[in-house]
């Protein structure tokens, strides 16, 4: 009972904040609702049982991958002050917007203590669980069926982080290096750091 | 599983990832640490290959051995293309810092991205599973965008990379993309469960799929209609890059389609077989016509390599022992001849250090430098297929296969084709001997770049003839490795 109730309320939710992505007229809220609408997958996926799933979503998708998304929109020439006008005014939503994810939360955890939701009959054997759940089952296969292709990957990730640097670390020369450097100040003679200079009256003044 | 026999199976890229990891440290730590570092790589490069021909000769390993439990197989098969690409990686490092360094963008981040690069390209050829050979090939192709576009401040380097990126991420799209309808066909990543679950017939899906696995490998061979990336990537990426992704990365593509076509799609022959003869017909007929209005040297030789992808796919196309056998043999004599071919465009460089790279910029270049030019001009004609030298040999067993499985017409339009690509092999000849000097070129190159000049116009000289039973022998067994699944 609660499974289905929790799974119309996130499946719903998920709907209109995915249209309201789309729909919203300011960048950042479309990427804020983006979030909300990860968070309402990651409930559906707990929702079925694929927890290990669901903490994906929630870490690399509202994580990583929405900050980003966050970051590029704010580097876009918005208002800000336009866009603190109405805090006062869209408080309630926000405070809504907030109520509504605390219940979610409570929900998703009664849910999936209640059980995961039957979709339907499955028609093959599934293999067996290794561990308790599937996030533990994952883990054991990943660290040692798959642990060759684990670390590979983790050479390719590797090898994009060290392109990245690469093609786009800039090494600064020292002049224009932006810290100081104490010894060379300290060093310094006043001969070296002044020049005197007689101008002529009406010429300018070559430095 | 045993991973302590697996361990010893992939020492090689153990190594070689070993030496990466902690030249990678260096280059944060020491300063100027390139040339260090090259040094470093080739010698671990050395090592790899010791030990990879330790495996291959090892007699507890005829039988070849699986590793992690089915996702890599040690077979000789493998091993010979894992020697190939490890000695063509260091031919090409060893001629790298000097390129670079008249720009002074020599870093020592080269060789650890080359030596990750030879760990991806190993898997590939070595991979038995559908998993293993996608993370091969992306750790290969992410390593070479970034080499392609090394050379940041140049127009050209940048966009020869970012072609290639774009490019690349698309093929490696539809590859996945066919991979996971094979695997949803087939019910197994595994190369021996996809062979077992194609045996008595192929759905539509599943052919769908490997027509997918097979167009986005063509693209990574860069086989026609999948090659229009390559004359601008190879023009762009700096000449040391090019002549890298000419050899290594092109040995280890076309091994793991072999594999992949012979081994998991083995049972389904006629599914695969007219997309890889039209692909090598194509690839030698574009690759001999689209040469031919080319000025620039490094853009001839790209559509000099497509023509010879073309060559090697007409003995994948035969899909018997021997056709394999002739791929091997074909890509050994290739290597050596498109190694020979781009240090010697390398070399090409004007009294102030400007690399040649054109035509014109070659013109009489037999009176300045006659020992460069003759080399140039062998391996040309080797190239050429014309028959004293080496590269007549490697053309010659291909067509043999080809006949050998009944494929005439395939074999007459091969024939006809290299008739057509001779012309600007042999234009390169007719610039540099009777042509008139346009640009004063450099007198002097280093020792380095002859002696990998020197063992390549070694290789494909006539006397290459006396490694034929060797060669033969090596290839043979290999190609056997493949078929003895079957």
């Amino acid at each position: 009972m609660i499974q289905t109730f929790a799974f119309y309320l996130f499946a719903v939710l998920m709907i209109a904040s995915a249209v309201l992505v789309i729909t919203a007229r300011n960048p950042v809220h479309s990427v804020l609702w983006l979030i909300l609408a990860f968070f309402n997958a990651a409930g559906l996926m707990v929702l079925v049982g694929a927890e290990f799933i669901a903490m994906l979503l929630v870490i690399v998708y509202v994580g990583a991958v929405a900050v980003l998304f966050l970051f590029v929109v704010m580097m876009l020439d918005i208002d800000f002050a336009e866009l603190r006008a109405g805090f006062i005014r869209n408080f309630p939503l926000g405070i809504a917007i907030a109520l509504v994810l605390l219940a979610e939360l409570v929900l998703g955890i009664g849910a999936y203590r209640a059980g995961e939701i039957v979709l339907g009959t499955p028609t093959g054997a599934a293999a067996p669980l290794i561990g308790a759940g599937n996030t533990e089952s994952l883990g054991a296969l990943l660290y040692s069926k798959y642990l060759f292709l684990f670390e590979a990957t983790g050479l390719v990730l590797l090898v994009a982080m060290v392109g990245a640097i690469v093609l786009t670390l800039r090494e600064r020369d020292g002049a224009h290096r932006g810290h100081q450097n104490i010894g060379k100040q300290v060093r310094r003679k006043p001969d070296e750091a002044t020049v005197m200079k007689r101008p002529t009256i009406g010429e300018g003044i070559d430095l | 599983m045993d991973y302590a026999a697996s361990f010893y199976i992939i020492a090689p890229e153990l190594m070689l990832t070993g030496a990466a990891l902690i030249l990678l440290l260096v280059a944060a730590w020491v300063r100027d640490a390139a040339k260090l570092a090259t040094i470093a790589a080739v010698v671990a490069l050395f090592g790899a290959t010791f030990w990879t021909g330790h495996l291959l000769l090892d007699p507890s390993f005829d039988q070849g051995a699986d590793a992690f439990g089915g996702l890599y197989r040690m077979d000789d098969f493998g091993s010979v293309a894992k020697l190939l690409i490890y000695l063509a990686t260091i031919a090409c490092l060893v001629v790298t810092p000097r390129f670079f360094d008249r720009r002074g963008a020599y870093r020592a981040e080269y060789p650890v991205l080359l030596l990750l690069n030879a760990v991806g390209m190993g898997m590939m050829v070595s991979a038995v599973d559908l998993m293993t050979l996608y993370i091969g090939l992306e750790l290969s192709s992410l390593s070479s965008y970034v080499l392609a576009s090394f050379l940041r401040d140049d127009t050209k380097s940048s966009e020869a990379g970012l072609k290639y990126f774009i490019l690349g991420a698309l093929a490696s799209g539809i590859i996945l993309y066919g991979m996971s309808l094979v695997y949803g066909f087939s019910g197994s990543t595994q190369y021996a469960g996809i062979r077992l679950a194609f045996a008595d017939g192929l759905s539509t899906g599943a052919l769908f799929g490997v027509v997918f696995v097979l167009a986005g490998l063509a693209f990574k061979i860069a086989a026609v209609p999948f090659h229009m990336w390559t004359p601008d990537v190879y023009e762009g990426a700096p000449t040391p890059v090019t002549a890298f992704f000419a050899s290594a990365p092109k040995v280890a593509a076309v091994a793991m389609l072999v594999r992949m076509a012979i081994d998991a799609f083995g049972a389904q022959i006629d599914a695969w077989q007219q997309i890889v003869i039209f692909a090598a017909m194509a690839s030698i007929v574009v690759g001999a016509l689209g040469a031919i209005g080319q000025e620039n040297l490094k853009r001839v030789l790209a559509y000099s390599s497509i023509n010879n992808v073309g060559f090697i796919l007409i003995g994948l196309a035969a899909a018997t022992p021997s056709g394999v056998s002739a791929v091997l043999i074909y890509l050994a004599i290739y290597v050596a001849m498109t190694i020979g071919a781009f240090v010697a465009v390398l070399m090409l460089r004007d009294r102030d250090g400007e690399q040649l790279e054109t035509f014109t910029d070659i013109a009489g270049l037999s009176t300045v430098r006659p020992a460069l030019a003759l080399s140039v001009a062998m391996l040309m004609f080797s190239l050429a297929g014309i028959p004293p030298l080496f590269g007549f040999w490697g053309k010659f067993v291909v067509f043999q296969a080809a006949v050998q499985a009944d494929m005439l017409v395939l074999a007459a339009i091969g024939i006809a084709a290299s008739v057509i690509g001779a012309f600007y092999y042999i234009k390169f000849v007719k610039v540099m001997f009777f042509d008139e000097p346009v640009r004063e070129a450099e007198i002097h190159s280093p020792a380095g770049h002859w002696v990998v000049l020197g063992i390549c116009v070694l290789i494909i000289s006539p006397l290459g003839y006396l490694l034929t039973p060797w060669l033969g022998a090596i290839a043979d067994s290999a190609a056997a490795a493949l078929f003895t699944v079957v």
